[in-house]
């Protein structure tokens, strides 16, 4: 393309470019090659699924998605999806709510055993779940509230995911302090300029943290598989369970029309977001 | 998270100076529990107290139903000792991480090189190779990905494998690679830290004579291995924990012939399945403390190799 007009002595240059753009859409293609085969056989009709080699359907099978929107269980697929839309947004309240209180305090207030405080919040960030998973099963499970969507959305609202405290203690970091202090010579105490000063100019963290609480409590398995047992309190994710242990394969086509459906909402929030997941992924492990 | 972090509090001096200029001295410290309530109520609740349940019940008998039954070291000496599943779980999970961890950043490094000097095009594969770390998590693609590594699937009519999903050997390989394949998220982490590094000391080793591959070895990778190990010691840690792929692709158990059976799987199925929770949280226990030894290992590995260019000054 553009070798036929610059100087030849920029070609190798320009050839290298082209070399490492194809390179790249290469290994792209097949990256993105679990997604369109998902995307085609969602619409294969039950024999071509396994048999033909063809990434293309012969013909579009909507059937596949009449089928898996009837559900799984006798549950219809819009009860799923209202289940999962359910803990994800209570889980996004949640966390908004609580790492921004306790990422204030971290990043701006004064108080005693902040430091080891702090140093505690960051090393439960690497704290294997499954050490704290068993007892808060027995405590869920004593107040009766396995089965219930309490154990997946109230750890949220007391800002165990310290993942999210720190990317918002960061964010809070880089603020100019002197708004504060303007706001605290006209008066203001801690909790109006954390209200009217400091969390305006943290939405960039807010929405960040709430688009990635999304995204992993939709994609959580681990945690659903443990509390939640009947059909009508599973979600998405739990309902393609079922198709686990299936090994018959005339239920493909409606299986993988329900993952599809079961995707749609990342992707969506990938399309719509993607800058600022990408970034935020960047900066979360950055900037000191 | 990275090091340079960790006093980062204790060090902020400036901060403290300058409050109380304005006010007299002794500043309220009641408003600062206040927002950190929430945090401090689930730090106790959820995490602290937990933990030394967790630590309690590991030297118990128990099943949920009736009480536990004190048994002393007995969990842990089954473990060690009789339980060739444990071992099997060890050796699994071990595999995996040194499969997938390595190839998984190798793959991150190397796009991240690829894209750092593109001028065209940059974002568009920055956001099109992440895409797969939001999405590779879901139940839905590890259910593609074991369709595609069937028998019979794609990779099988590729290269002839007759399913990896099916062969003891295979099956935690396809498991790995669905890992490898969510390399963006370590990626654009390099990416970010690569577009850090001045333009001005590739110059100045330029005029010294250094080659491409010289500039890589003394310039690229001194200034960015604290990224490099933020990342590794990120991926390992998650590594261990890995759970969904390997309970997609064991068809729930993992299978074939427990292959695919990881730690957590092995933890989840004694704790929730077998109902054996004094078990289940000694193992948890063991997870907990080999991760906290490979994070120390880590930790102590990085004074050698890991540069911080602008030491504390952060």
């Amino acid at each position: 393309m553009t070798t036929t007009t610059t100087p030849a002595v920029r070609k190798p240059v320009a050839w290298g470019r082209i070399a490492l753009h194809i390179g790249c859409l290469a290994a792209l293609l097949v990256m993105l090659y679990p997604l369109a085969w998902l995307l085609a056989t969602s619409l294969k009709p039950a024999d071509e699924v396994i048999a033909s080699l063809d990434l293309l359907p012969s013909h579009l099978e909507w059937s596949n998605y009449s089928t898996a929107l009837d559900g799984v269980n006798d549950v219809s697929i819009w009860r799923l999806l209202s289940n999962s839309l359910l803990i994800a947004g209570g889980a996004v309240l949640g966390n908004v709510i609580s790492c921004s209180l306790a990422a204030y305090a971290f990043a701006r207030l004064r108080f005693r055993f902040r430091g080891p405080l702090f140093a505690f919040m960051i090393a439960t960030i690497m704290l294997p779940h499954h050490a704290v998973l068993i007892p808060q099963y027995i405590i869920f499970n004593q107040l009766g509230l396995v089965n219930t969507y309490w154990p997946l959305i109230l750890p949220k609202f007391l800002a165990t995911e310290a993942f999210f405290v720190f990317l918002i203690v960061q964010f809070m970091r880089g603020l100019p302090r002197e708004l504060e202090e303007a706001a605290r010579i006209d008066g203001c105490g801690p909790f109006r300029s954390f209200f009217k000063v400091v969390l305006p100019l943290t939405r960039p963290a807010l929405i960040t943290t709430a688009i990635f609480t999304f995204i992993w409590t939709w994609n959580d398995f681990f945690t659903q598989l443990i509390y939640l047992f009947d059909p009508d309190k599973f979600t998405l994710t739990l309902a393609l369970r079922s198709f686990v242990d299936a090994s018959s394969t005339s239920a493909f086509g409606p299986m993988f029309a329900m993952s599809v459906i079961a995707l749609l909402p990342i992707v969506l929030f990938f399309l719509a977001f993607q800058r600022l997941l990408v970034e935020g992924m960047a900066s979360s492990g950055l900037k000191g | 998270m990275t090091t340079t972090d960790i006093p980062a509090p204790a060090a902020r001096k400036p901060a403290a100076t300058t409050a109380p200029k304005r006010r007299p001295k002794r500043e309220s410290q009641g408003p600062a529990w206040v927002f950190l309530s929430p945090w401090v109520l689930g730090a106790i609740v959820l995490t602290l107290l937990p933990m030394a349940v967790s630590l309690y019940l590991s030297f118990t008998d128990y099943d949920l139903f009736n009480p536990p039954r004190w048994v002393g070291l007995r969990n842990y000496v089954q473990m060690f000792t009789e339980d060739p599943r444990y071992w099997r779980s060890v050796m699994t999970t071990l595999t995996y991480v040194v499969i997938a961890v390595p190839l998984q950043l190798a793959l991150a490094l190397a796009v991240a090189l690829a894209l750092k000097s593109m001028k065209r095009g940059k974002g568009f594969y920055r956001s099109a190779f992440y895409a797969p770390s939001l999405l590779g998590a879901s139940m839905s693609i590890a259910l593609v990905w074991r369709a595609v590594f069937n028998d019979g699937g794609t990779v099988d009519n590729l290269l002839g494998t007759g399913g990896w999903v099916n062969k003891p050997g295979w099956a935690l390989l396809a498991v790995a690679l669905l890992t490898v394949w969510q390399f963006g998220a370590p990626m654009v982490i390099f990416l970010a830290g690569l577009q850090q590094i001045p333009g001005e000391l590739y110059e100045a080793a330029a005029v010294d004579g250094a080659g491409k591959w010289r500039q890589f070895v003394s310039v690229t990778v001194p200034m960015l291995s604290p990224v490099l190990f933020f990342n590794l010691v990120l991926q390992t840690i998650q590594a261990f924990q890995v759970f969904t792929p390997a309970f997609a692709i064991g068809a729930g158990k993992g299978g074939p012939a427990d292959s695919t059976l990881v730690y957590t799987l092995y933890l989840y199925d004694r704790g929730f399945v077998a109902s054996h929770m004094g078990y289940a949280s000694a193992m948890a226990w063991v997870l907990l403390i080999v991760i906290g030894a490979v994070t120390a290992v880590l930790f102590r590995t990085s004074r050698s190799w890991v540069f911080y260019a602008s030491e504390g000054d952060r």
